[in-house]
């Protein structure tokens, strides 16, 4: 019985390697798959206000609010992708691609691209044809918005993008292999045209 | 006995309680079925029963196996292979007939109605080329006793599947690719349909009423759906349809003769005349309908339509508005 024990240790080893690996991987892909179904809006204040500084008067109160729940979450970017539709905030952005609004999948921001601040761009609406949508979308669907908008130039974990689309994507195809150059790098203009 | 009556499960969304021509054939094929199927299960039970209770005696008395024993099973199997094979392929052939005659769509069919297939509700469409225009719901559908009626199958995004046992067999609504199907109703009653095919989280409460009436009484049906919406006259209703139209509801949802025209979800401009709310799940009463408005995904967890918070008298006006669309 013994030798047998013996015999196999590399086979032993990788069993537990193997449970081990997978066991992990069951728990890091829980958050990633969870179907936040009813809840209270996550990292909103009541009344949809939320803080886009860090900075405070008086007593500095939890500023946790700004880091949106949903990002690691594939449920809630596939919600938000959905959402981007009914909304028809395709019609002006088209699939990300920009049209009369800008493009939504490059990494240029003219009001931030932090949650909070792409937040506050679909509730309050921007000063130069952005509509507002306060009181006509609840803040949770606003918070997916959010997860998607961001996800459609790769700021958020790529194991939360939502399934392929036809559509343009900031790199092709949100589900395959990662890059080995960050969209970043990969997409940097030549020095001589860098501010 | 009781079996059957097991089988036959609720009237009003049963195969074996047909109520058309079409389901009529596929009830007989399910009978001829079940009775083949019995006689079967019969005679195998019965010949297992005689061959143990024969090796028993043999045993008994001390008897040698009969020499030829090999032969004759060779027989015996033969013969229940070859009735096994024949006995398929009259399944297989009747099952084919039976297809094909339910198959063509008759070429005299007064109404029809596109039907769509959307996670979890179902969009009712009857295409009306004449001027009046088309009639748009949800959920229910009503049909002239009597007559064929073509329905158009689509899907908006995962496919789902269109079963009234009670009036026809299934069909399937895939996306991007439309399909025919057609049934008739031979008495008046209200057959439950469901979605037959696996298509997310709310699958199981995903049904639609279809409502056979007397011609007259459908014609009167049709008429109202054709109007716009019933504009409120009293203040509170008229609140309500405020809140209808400046809060999230009319991102999502549609009423004719109103600013509302968002297809997103089901159109409420006679939500009052149907029978359920959220295809099937809820009967169509004031404390349903404020229950489903306020926390949809207690009543259908994953449903497409969020929460929605009102305060108590937006609620209420809210409440008198939409069971004032009759
Ligand atoms: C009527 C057209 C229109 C619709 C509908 C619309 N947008 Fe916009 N959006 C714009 C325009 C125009 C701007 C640029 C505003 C500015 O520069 O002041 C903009 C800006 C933005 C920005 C900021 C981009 C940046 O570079 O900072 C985001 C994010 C955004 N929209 C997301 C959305 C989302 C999400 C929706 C749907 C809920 C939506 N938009 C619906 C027209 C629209
Ligand atoms: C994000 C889109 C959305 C918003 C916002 C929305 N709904 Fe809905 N609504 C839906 C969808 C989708 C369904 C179908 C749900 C189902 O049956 O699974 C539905 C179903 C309904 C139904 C049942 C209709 C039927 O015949 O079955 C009623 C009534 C209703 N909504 C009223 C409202 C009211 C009132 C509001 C505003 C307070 C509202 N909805 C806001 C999407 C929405
Ligand atoms: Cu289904």
């Amino acid at each position: 019985m013994r030798r047998v024990f013996r015999g196999s240790g590399v086979l032993r080893a990788s069993a537990l390697i193997a449970i081990t690996c997978t066991s992990l991987a069951s728990l890091t892909s829980c958050k990633r798959e969870t179907r936040r179904l009813r809840e209270s809006p996550p990292s909103a204040t009541p009344g949809g206000a939320v803080r886009v500084s860090s900075l405070q008067p008086g007593v500095a109160q939890d500023t946790t609010h700004a880091r949106n729940l949903y990002e690691g979450n594939a449920y809630a970017v596939s919600e938000g992708q959905r959402l981007f539709n009914w909304y028809n905030c395709s019609g002006c952005h088209a699939n990300g691609g920009g049209g009369m609004g800008p493009p939504l999948i490059d990494d240029e921001w003219i009001y931030g691209a932090g949650p909070e601040q792409i937040y506050t761009t679909i509730v309050q609406g921007r000063p130069n044809g952005m509509p507002s949508f306060a009181g006509k979308v609840p803040a949770q669907q606003v918070w997916q918005l959010v997860a998607y908008v961001r996800s459609l130039s790769g700021l958020n974990p790529a194991s939360t993008r939502s399934a392929r689309t036809e559509h343009m994507m900031y790199y092709p195809g949100s589900q395959a292999l990662p890059m080995e150059t960050s969209p970043k790098q990969a997409f940097r203009p030549p020095a001589s045209e860098m501010p | 006995m009781l079996l059957l009556q097991t089988l036959r499960g609720a009237p009003n969304q049963s195969v074996l309680e047909s109520s058309g021509p079409l389901a009529d054939r596929v009830e007989s094929l399910w009978w001829f079925a079940f009775a083949t199927a019995s006689i079967v299960y019969l005679a195998t039970m019965g010949g297992l029963w005689w061959a143990a209770a024969r090796a028993r005696r043999r045993e008994r008395q001390g008897e040698e196996l009969p020499p030829d024993g090999e032969r004759r099973m060779t027989r015996g199997v033969t013969i229940a292979v070859s009735a096994t094979v024949v006995i398929l392929l009259v399944f297989l052939i009747t099952d084919l007939t039976v297809g094909r005659t339910l198959d063509p769509v008759p070429r005299k069919h007064p109404i029809t109605v596109e039907l769509t297939g959307k996670q979890w509700w179902w969009d009712v469409q009857y295409a009306d080329t004449s001027a009046q225009g088309r009639v748009q719901t949800a959920n229910e559908i009503h049909i002239p006793v009597g007559q064929p009626v073509l329905f158009l199958l689509n899907a908006s995004d995962v496919i789902h599947s269109m079963w009234v046992p009670n009036l026809a067999g299934k069909k399937d609504l895939i996306p991007g690719y439309t399909q025919s199907m057609w049934f008739q109703a031979d008495t008046a009653g209200d057959y439950r349909a469901q979605c037959a095919e696996f298509c997310g989280l709310q699958h199981a409460k995903m049904a639609l009423h279809v409502i056979a009436e007397p011609q007259a009484k459908y014609e009167k049906w049709i008429d109202e759906q054709r109007k716009p919406a019933h504009t409120p006259t009293d203040s509170v209703a008229d609140r309500g349809r405020e809140v209808f139209l400046t809060g999230q509801c009319a991102m999502c949802h549609s009423i004719t003769g109103t600013s509302a025209a968002s297809h997103n979800g089901p159109d409420l401009t006679h939500l009052a005349s149907r029978r359920t709310i959220a295809a099937g799940t809820l009967p169509n009463t004031r404390g349903a309908l404020a229950g489903w408005i306020v926390d949809p995904q207690q009543v259908k967890p994953g449903t497409h339509m969020p929460p929605n918070q009102l305060a108590p008298q937006d609620l209420d006006a809210l409440l008198t508005y939409l069971q004032s669309l009759k």
